[in-house]
């Protein structure tokens, strides 16, 4: 029984001992891990950084200090060539609040009520197109000024105030309004890791061998768009759309998902 | 799927509509929450404006700093999202020497160098504020003795000074009164926590609000060192359309004036 939910409770766990590790540096003066998402200190000196809001403040015309560009380089890369867009599903505390959102929408069925989604997907990228002209016109990262995502951890870390509103928004938007709305739809800083993942290495793999068809993976995927192939072809889920979340993998009762760590040689070949 | 040329158009019609739209939205909210200038920021950061586009509101400083002085902005402070304060009358800066609040900064929007003499840490030359008294609620202008601020601040006799005054009202008492030095104050707010009226009579401003500005072209003429800014000063000779005729003609110049 805990084997089905291996994935998951490995990633409540990462999300719920960050978000601690970084209130504990608050509170009790832990110098594990400070600071917030945006920016933190792990260790006491090894910087790591937001590169959203870093690229947001390159726009805006601030000057990049040494210390926040190491930190930038070391998430970036290892988004890039490992996580792929693992921060959103394994990191992010406002995942909890979407899949939640996404639990309550299956339990009581109102994805077969609205089955179609008044939005694209792509609309994220818009996004993150807007806030890069914003922040460029009002000399400001433009995003982190109203993002729910900081207002969110930075909140758990150093009080709330009304920052609930973005999460009680978000719980409600995603369940009634949109499936997936925010992490799937809007949010750019998914967005921005969705095209930082092109070339990471580790990849959920098809295998329609093995396939029965009983489309469980695709009911569960916050991305369903990512996994085209299921049933189709035996090939790797190699969309930056996918945020590794595994959950496929999970509910998979014929073990014709798993991860893999990418071939790019063979990649090539198929084609 | 096959698009027609009618649905492109109409397709980028509309996200370019939502793109205006949600970027009008967003802009405004921006726009308004920045705008608030009345904010007091720790020591070291950059100009208001800079340091909103630098600060990543990571929130290391108001963990580094040991007196709880520092607030990060909480959505409902009506304050930029996410950037340190202080409220002086709540918990002033109390000076730290070593500045733990400034190096740890990732994006230098708290800058050492603003902070540093001869490249050594010194809080005295922070500048985060300027001490304004109001002196029809500060009781030490009545006439009574107070000197609470005075005896509060860390740059004793240096920012904050007192003078003695002849008294008229009594005639035979003085009026010891403080006086605010805005060239050495930084800011502190020790003094605004120390003042004992119901509402603080010596409070901080940002030193953009507190201070006015005379203009370059006043030059004391007393002063030394303003009056060597006229050395390599250069005549500025303004032509204008007036200017090519001599000023008697233009003043005799009835053209315009006259009924016919």
């Amino acid at each position: 029984m805990i084997r089905k939910y291996k994935y998951l409770v490995l990633r409540r766990s990462l999300q719920v001992s960050l978000m601690f590790l970084y209130f504990a540096g608050n509170a009790w003066g832990f110098t594990f891990l400070q600071g917030n998402l945006s920016s933190s200190l792990l260790l006491g000196f090894i910087p790591l950084s937001d590169p959203y809001a870093a690229l947001q403040m390159l726009v805006a015309g601030a000057v990049l200090s040494s210390d926040l560009l190491i930190g930038v380089l070391i998430i970036t890369l290892f988004y890039a060539s490992i996580g792929g867009r693992a921060f959103c599903s394994w990191v992010c505390p406002i995942n909890i609040i979407s899949d939640a959102s996404n639990y309550i929408r299956r339990k009581f069925g109102f994805n077969k009520i609205q089955k179609k989604q008044p939005a694209s997907r792509n609309l994220r990228y818009f996004v993150l197109f807007l806030s890069l002209i914003l922040s460029y016109f009002l000399g400001l990262s433009a995003f982190e000024f109203i993002s729910p995502i900081s207002m969110v951890h930075r909140g758990l870390v150093f009080g709330m105030g009304f920052g609930y509103g973005a999460i009680v928004i978000i719980f409600l938007f995603d369940l009634f309004v949109l499936k997936n709305g925010w992490c799937g739809h809007i949010c750019p800083l998914g967005a921005f890791y969705s095209l930082n993942a092109k070339f990471s290495l580790i990849k959920v793999d098809h295998d329609v061998q093995k396939c029965t068809a009983c489309m469980e993976c695709k009911e569960v995927c916050p991305e369903s768009q990512v996994l085209f192939m299921i049933n189709k072809e035996s090939k790797p889920v190699l969309s930056g759309e996918c945020t590794s979340c595994a959950r496929c993998i999970e509910v998979c009762n014929d073990d014709a998902l798993n991860f893999t760590i990418r071939n790019f040689k063979g990649e090539k070949n198929e084609t | 799927m096959e698009i027609t040329r009618r649905e492109f158009f109409l397709k980028s019609a509309r996200s370019a509509g939502l793109l205006a739209l949600g970027g009008l939205v967003w802009s405004a909210y921006v726009d308004e929450v920045t705008a608030s200038k009345l904010i007091l920021r720790p020591p070291g950061a950059l100009m208001e404006k800079d340091f909103l586009a630098a600060c990543i509101k990571c929130g290391l400083c108001v963990e580094a700093c040991p007196y709880d002085t520092l607030l990060l902005a909480k959505p409902g402070d009506n304050k930029p999202l996410g950037t340190p304060y202080f409220i002086p009358r709540d918990m002033p800066c109390y000076m730290c020497p070593d500045i733990p609040c400034v190096p740890i900064c990732p994006t230098n929007a708290l800058d050492q160098s603003l902070v540093s003499k001869n490249g050594i840490l010194d809080i005295n030359s922070a500048d985060m504020g300027l001490a304004i008294i109001d002196e029809n609620s500060c009781i030490a202008f009545w006439g009574i003795q107070c000197d609470a601020c005075h005896s509060a601040c860390p740059l004793l006799n240096e920012a904050i000074s007192l003078e003695y005054r002849k008294n008229d009202r009594t005639g035979k008492h003085a009026f010891i009164v403080p006086i605010v030095h805005a060239d050495v104050c930084t800011g502190c707010g020790l003094c605004e926590r120390a003042c004992i009226t119901q509402k603080a009579s010596i409070f901080i401003l940002p030193r953009e609000i507190a201070t006015g500005r005379a203009g370059d072209h006043y030059i004391k003429s007393w002063s030394k060192k303003d009056e060597a800014r006229l050395k390599n000063a250069k005549e500025i000779n303004t032509k204008t359309k007036i200017s090519n005729r001599p000023a008697i003609d233009s003043l005799n110049d009835m053209k315009g004036l006259l009924d016919d």
